[in-house]
């Protein structure tokens, strides 16, 4: 068996923690633990990022680093924190179907995943290519998550988890993107954010809950 | 066959036989200790078991031959389970009589008769304290095929001692799959060996009990076979966990009587650790009700299975 460097294999480690990490959100029913959850869903995307640009010399990719952990460690957790306590919603969230079963699925789903991506990740030739399935298992995950959700947050935190594991597929796959597209994608997350704060406001003042179901129905 | 290999198989069978007593007394002692209770000696479990030798048995009215044989077959699946599994040595010549997937047939043959066993009896509390034990079990065994398939994927083999030599000689390297299954088989040894997240091995509340529900008929000398036997099965998981996880210090290969002596000290540090560790496990976690076991072991599985995943995708 040929051994790949360390670095590559604690890049490895970072994707199976992201992956662990995309079904604990996913099995979570606390709306506060989610968020801590997302925030290590980022830190263990910024250490990844840590490792290739300092693996790979690519300074720019420090820059990325820093993005991730003042954006998606900091500043969107912070958010969602203040959110809550705003809307007053510590509650419990429940899940559309029953966790084992949500489990099962998301099992499938990454089978499905590492098919997809096993010819793909043969085409490119970094050392790490191998993470390519295990970043689209947790883009994935993140959009069951999305679907069986019912409550607006957990929605928008599906989303945001979904755009870590792009992320992660951009930085492991390829070793990062250019400087100008991470930086768009930052601002988008980072706007989306802020105008999806405004919708539950508004979502609120209209149903008085943010059970999306509300949604659904026509008004007569 | 050589006769080192003899003579280890018949060493390691020994110490089974003597440490697994010894060892469910430490995790008792550490459990005690954790609550702010005086502890019960080290023997304790021994000094039980010679005073149910010496009494006299009891056994029900309508009890038919399978409850008088069950103790024997319970006892005798987990000394050859422990014959078989690595702890000291693996030049076992016995070890090729069972590979990993028989090793759990093995335990689950036990399983079977102890169920039936209970049932055989009649009372309410036996059928009720087998039907949980087949539940836990039919949800735990899963998991722990997954985690000795992904040993199994690493090592190319399933034969245990193959699999224990594979991972002790590997140069260093960071297995994140192993790390998913060093998880998933804690939570599956939680559950099979009846230890607190799922069941109490001290409780003899009627309403919360699973595997001493089982046992409630059983006196004198059954009895004694059957508390062996468990300790034994605790015993039997913790090798086999350390066996997998932490393979350092076993004596490789076809070993000299040194080795062995000297592996011999290691295994005892190892096993007062995790028998430390499981104490700390139980001291710091509550009993979920019996309805959210699938959840836990449900648990186990997918990280039994993720593991396997990570290994086929990663290579790792």
């Amino acid at each position: 068996m040929t051994q790949i460097p360390i670095w590559a294999q604690l890049i490895n480690l970072l994707a199976a923690v992201l992956l662990l990490l995309a079904f604990a959100m996913l099995a979570q029913r606390r709306v506060l633990t989610l968020i801590n959850l997302f925030a290590a869903q980022g830190f263990a995307l910024a250490s990844s990022t840590a490792i290739v640009a300092f693996a790979t010399h690519q300074p720019h990719l420090y820059w990325s680093v820093g993005l991730t952990l003042v954006l998606k460690v900091m500043l969107l957790p912070w958010l969602l924190h203040r959110l809550i306590l705003k809307l007053d919603v510590k509650w419990d969230v429940e899940g559309l179907i029953n966790i084992p079963t949500t489990m099962l699925l998301g099992i499938v789903l990454v089978v499905f995943a590492f098919n997809l991506a096993l010819p793909i990740s043969q085409l490119a030739n970094t050392v790490t290519r191998a993470t390519l399935g295990i970043a689209m298992a947790s883009v994935m995950l993140a959009f069951l998550m999305m679907i069986t959700r019912r409550k607006a947050i957990p929605q928008v935190i599906g989303f945001l988890a979904m755009e870590n594991g792009l992320f992660f597929a951009a930085t492991s796959a390829t070793y990062g993107m250019p400087m100008v597209v991470e930086l768009g994608i930052a601002l988008d997350v980072l706007v989306a954010m802020l105008i999806l704060g405004v919708f539950f406001f508004q979502i609120r003042e209209q149903f008085d809950s943010l059970d999306l179901q509300h949604l659904e129905k026509l008004k007569e | 066959m050589s006769a080192a290999g003899f003579l280890s198989q018949l060493l390691q069978l020994a110490i089974a036989l003597t440490l697994a007593p010894i060892l469910v007394g430490w995790v008792n002692q550490c459990r005690a200790w954790l609550s702010n209770r005086s502890a019960p000696p080290l023997l304790q479990p021994y000094r039980m078991i010679r005073k149910l030798f010496h009494k006299d048995a009891v056994v029900a009215e309508h009890a038919s031959w399978l409850f008088r044989m069950t103790p024997y077959i319970v006892f005798a699946a987990m000394a050859l389970a422990a014959a078989i599994v690595p702890s000291l040595a693996t030049d076992l010549p016995f070890a090729r009589a069972a590979d990993a997937i028989a090793l759990v047939g093995l335990f689950a043959l036990a399983r079977v008769f102890g169920a039936l066993a209970a049932m055989d009896i009649g009372t309410a509390f036996g059928s009720m304290g087998a039907r949980r034990e087949m539940f836990v079990g039919f949800l735990a065994e899963p998991a722990l095929l997954m985690v000795l398939f992904t040993a199994s994927l690493i090592s190319g083999s399933t034969s245990l001692p193959t699999i224990v030599d594979t991972l002790a000689h590997r140069e260093f390297a960071i297995y994140p799959s192993l790390a998913f299954a060093g998880v998933a088989f804690t939570m599956v040894s939680l559950a099979e060996n009846a230890r607190i997240p799922i069941d109490n091995p001290a409780t003899h509340l009627e309403l919360t009990m699973i595997h001493e529900a089982m046992l409630l008929e059983y006196s004198a000398r059954h009895l004694a076979l059957i508390e062996w036997a468990s300790a034994l099965k605790l015993f039997n998981y913790s090798c086999i966990g350390l066996a997998l996880f932490l393979p350092f210090g076993i004596a490789e290969g076809s070993a000299d009587w040194l080795a062995i002596l000297g592996a011999t000290p290691v295994l005892i540090v190892k096993l007062a650790v995790g028998g430390f560790a499981l104490a700390l496990i139980e001291t710091l976690s509550a009993k979920l009700r019996i309805f959210r076991a699938p959840e836990f072991l449900g648990t186990a599985f997918l990280l039994a299975v993720l593991a396997m995943l990570v290994n086929l995708m990663l290579g790792s």
